[in-house]
């Protein structure tokens, strides 16, 4: 160690050129990050640069037509709003009593380890498989034709699983010495729940809520499947009434080969992308809110 | 109050049983359907025949096509998912300072909430019309461009569920390789990786099953062709296109051609259903392992 | 070997200091018979058999993981929670054993209150915390009912002057040994005749710890308290009795002054010596 190095030329070379290859991993892996973020960032340009030109109110609040210049999205988005109040409306309830009874009251038994089995199952099946389901059940046994009401009850089963797991997670980041609190002054299971850990855990069911629905606002093939109609034209106007949504309308337009339509396929995606940059944003704020009230 | 407590006992573990009537009521819709359908195609023809033309006066059944178009785009979405997805995992795990990981990380995630609707357009009306300026054969219906977009949009899982499996391995591997000498890259690929195989390969399998039930991108990207080809330039049409296609028809309830939808979704349903299966039990192993 | 249990005791204990004679003529208040309990497979408890006095400070005493803290939960059934215990023997309250069929456990901790080692209030208002008790218990009436039985408990837990101008702020901004006093007063405003306390003042500053035993010492005129401590001088200062455990057994039960300067068995002795724990 005479030098001032510590090991002698060949294996500090060894050292050197491993540390190279080190390196040149790094910068490899960096270069595909840019690649993936690269994409997103093409993306958006894309879509912003041919239908920025068509947004407007008229396009907003119009109906389509067959002249492209003059279709509007108004039927599609009103749909898609309605659809999705109604799939909430319908999943959270059962998606929070779900979770509560697996997480409070059923923790180890056997039933609950199956159903959660199945959960996680039912989070990996594709969404076609569910708008299947929906076609077979809810339109035809079930007679509700091809309505909102169906449509809703679709989507409802498939953020099911998702909203039960991420309640799941809420109802278990509540500490449980509030629990054990509440057990000791002799209340019930239900009321620790219902006046405990429920409001406790709400901010954290309601951004799994959010993020549930503004997954669903996005779902087009198990629509499709129940036969939400490509070309309804108006919005709908009760639960029994057929419907279409923001992502059936742009598909139906990206189908069409005039370039017209093309173009209104992205204006509608950029509005499709501002619902769900604000549901998302809406969600990420009352997490980042309510984080800093409990603590 | 006993009464009533045992009431909401009740009615909360109705709900979380609707869960396994969700199950049992996919698995009866198909069932029948595709029961029905086989009283009139034999499996044999279904399952092995090379032709399918079931809306044509004299049809033909075979849906080899179909699973053949749906392998194909898979297979190019996860060979640009897997190795992108996995050297970012590696990368965001062992490597990244944590500026990074919380710039890089949020827009991964903002890659996988992207509607597959969206990336349909992207497919057909840029990804397509660019690669045709180098591969001027390339069909306006292709399997390359869904299934290179499909392999963006899933990368995202292969790197976040990979990283998680990487993350398990306990400190105590890497350090005892530090401690020898090894770079960090040394260290990742040779010690970190390998432990961590069984989560990786969970992870890769689960992203497989979402790329092969994936419809938007290639029903509006792929054609609807259904041919039975190795080459990725020309239209094809995978198994949850023609679903799509089939529903978007007039299509009459009860009748054969109304139960294809079926019985090719059985096969959609069944074979995921493996592919999650495997993958589950690979991440159940994977935990026992390090725990 | 008399003498560091005569220190203990001379360091102005407050059993020492008169007041009620431990009434042992009256009848015992609880009394456990020949109590096992197991978590699964694994035994905590074995033959635990004891009567404890009303209107007296009872301290259970001995080192980590005696099953000290394991038999106070039994006394109010908060072992219930966990899944898969096992109880055998007769644990009875006023001659009502709490283990027989058709007991209501909710009714149960009602009469039996309990103080945690860490505090736990509710993520609510100071007010809220008090009522949230009253409220599930129906014991709620009136506005003006409630209002009183909140004051009537913070008095009670010498917090009322500290907080009366602030009862709607949140009890997380409150000191520990405030937090603490309010789960006291939480746990008194539904009037239990029994009051368990698992290390009450662990966590807390030694002027803190000295109020809450100033409380303990307060409180024993109106309730019998049990109260768990791993500091054998608190136990010392404290209690009128003293029980003995190690190993999940009751090694040994009598007055706390005779238990720290004259005890019947080695082991104890050994123990508040100093010699091991």
């Amino acid at each position: 160690m005479t030098n001032g190095q510590l090991l002698d030329g060949g294996a500090q070379r060894a050292i050197n050129r491993r540390r190279y290859l080190d390196v040149l991993f790094q910068a490899l892996a960096l270069l595909i990050l840019c690649l993936a973020l690269g994409s997103l960032a093409a993306l958006i340009a894309d879509v912003w640069s041919d239908g920025f030109s068509r947004l407007s109110w008229a396009f907003l609040s119009g109906f389509p037509s067959r002249r492209a210049a003059d279709a509007g999205i108004w039927h599609a988005l009103s749909g898609s709003m309605f659809v999705i109040l109604v799939t909430g409306a319908l999943a959270v309830p059962v998606g929070v009593a779900s979770a509560v009874y697996l997480e409070e009251y059923a923790r180890r038994s056997l039933m609950a380890r199956i159903i959660e089995i199945n959960i996680t199952n039912l989070a990996a099946v594709p969404s076609i498989i569910y708008g299947l389901l929906g076609l077979g059940l809810f339109v035809r046994a079930m007679g509700m034709g091809r309505s909102v009401l169906a449509g809703a009850s679709t989507l409802a089963l498939l953020v099911l699983p998702v909203i039960i797991l991420s309640t799941r997670e809420a109802l278990r980041a509540v500490p449980p010495s509030i629990r054990e609190g509440s057990y000791a002054l002799g209340a019930s299971k239900w009321q620790t729940v219902w006046y405990q850990v429920l409001p406790v855990a709400l901010p954290g069911i309601l951004t799994g809520m959010i993020l549930a629905l503004s997954r669903a606002i996005g779902e087009t093939a198990p629509l499709i499947s129940i036969g939400a109609l490509t070309f309804v034209a108006f919005a709908p106007d009760g639960l029994w009434s057929p419907f279409t949504v923001l992502p059936i309308q742009i598909f139906n337009w990206v189908s069409r080969p005039q370039v017209e339509f093309q173009a209104n396929a992205a204006a509608g995606i950029l509005v499709l992308l501002a619902l769900l940059l604000t549901m998302n944003a809406a969600a990420i704020w009352l997490r980042d809110h309510y984080q800093k009230k409990l603590t | 109050m006993k009464r009533f407590e045992f009431l909401i006992e009740w009615a909360l573990f109705l709900c979380a049983l609707l869960s396994i009537g969700t199950t049992v009521g996919i698995i009866l819709v198909l069932a029948v359907e595709t029961f029905a359908f086989l009283r009139e195609v034999p499996v044999t023809d279904f399952l092995f025949g090379t032709n399918w033309t079931p809306l044509f006066a004299t049809p033909s059944f075979g849906v080899l096509p179909l699973v053949a178009g749906t392998v194909m785009v898979s297979a190019i979405a996860m060979a640009v998912a897997l190795p992108m997805g996995l050297l970012s995992a590696i990368y965001l795990s062992e490597y990244a300072p944590l500026g990074v990981r919380r710039m890089v990380k949020p827009v991964l995630e903002i890659l996988a909430g992207v509607p597959t609707v969206v990336y349909g357009y992207f497919a057909l009306l840029f990804v397509t019309p660019l690669f045709q300026r180098v591969l001027p054969d390339l069909a306006g219906f292709n399997a390359l461009s869904p299934g290179i977009v499909m392999g963006i949009m899933i990368l995202p899982l292969v790197s976040s569920l990979s990283e998680d499996a990487m993350q398990g391995v306990p400190r105590g591997l890497r350090e005892g390789a530090y401690a020898l000498g090894a770079t960090k890259m040394q260290t990742s690929l040779r010690v970190v990786l390998p432990a961590a195989f069984s989560g990786i390969t969970a992870a890769c399998i689960l992203a497989a099953s979402r790329a092969i039930g994936e419809t938007m991108i290639v029903a509006i990207a792929a054609g609807q062709q259904p041919r039975l080809t190795s080459n990725p330039m020309v239209p094809i049409e995978t198994m949850t296109a023609y679903i799509v296609q089939v529903s978007l028809g007039d299509t009459p309830q009860g009748t054969l051609e109304y139960r294809t939808i079926f019985a090719v979704g059985m096969l959609l349903f069944l074979g995921t259903l493996v592919l999650n299966l495997v993958s589950a039990w690979l991440r159940a192993r994977f935990r026992e392992e390090y725990s | 070997m008399s003498d560091p249990g005569a220190r203990l005791l001379s360091l102005g204990g407050l059993a020492t200091r008169g007041g009620p004679q431990p009434a042992i003529d009256r009848p015992v208040k609880v009394q456990a018979d020949a109590l096992n309990f197991s978590y699964g497979t694994t035994r905590a408890l074995t033959d635990i058999s004891i009567g404890i006095h009303p209107n007296v400070v009872t301290a259970f005493i001995g080192p980590s993981g005696c099953g000290k803290s394991t038999f106070l939960r039994t006394l109010n059934r908060m072992n219930d929670i966990i899944p898969g215990t096992r109880v055998e023997g007769k644990i009875l309250i006023d001659g009502t054993d709490i283990y027989g069929p058709g007991i209501d456990v909710v009714a149960l901790r009602r009469r039996v209150g309990m103080v945690f080692q860490k505090s736990n209030p509710f993520p609510k208002s100071i007010f809220d915390n008090i009522a949230y008790g009253l409220r599930i218990n129906g014991m709620a009436g009136s506005r003006s009912e409630l209002a009183e039985r909140v004051e009537e408990s913070l008095r009670q837990a010498a917090l009322w002057d500290e907080v009366k101008d602030r009862l709607q702020d949140s009890a997380l901004a409150m000191s520990g040994g405030q937090q603490q006093r309010l789960c006291i007063a939480r746990a008194l405003a539904v009037r239990p005749d029994i009051l368990l306390m698992d290390e009450p003042a662990s966590a807390l500053d030694p002027i803190a710890t000295q109020r809450i035993e100033e409380l303990v010492y307060d409180l024993k005129k109106t309730y019998t308290i049990v109260i768990v401590t791993h500091n054998m001088q608190q136990a010392a200062r404290v209690s009128d009795f003293t029980a003995f455990f190690w190993l999940g057994r009751l090694v040994e039960y009598g007055r706390t002054d005779k238990m720290f300067t004259a005890p019947a068995e080695k082991l104890t002795e050994d123990y508040v010596t100093g010699r091991f724990g």
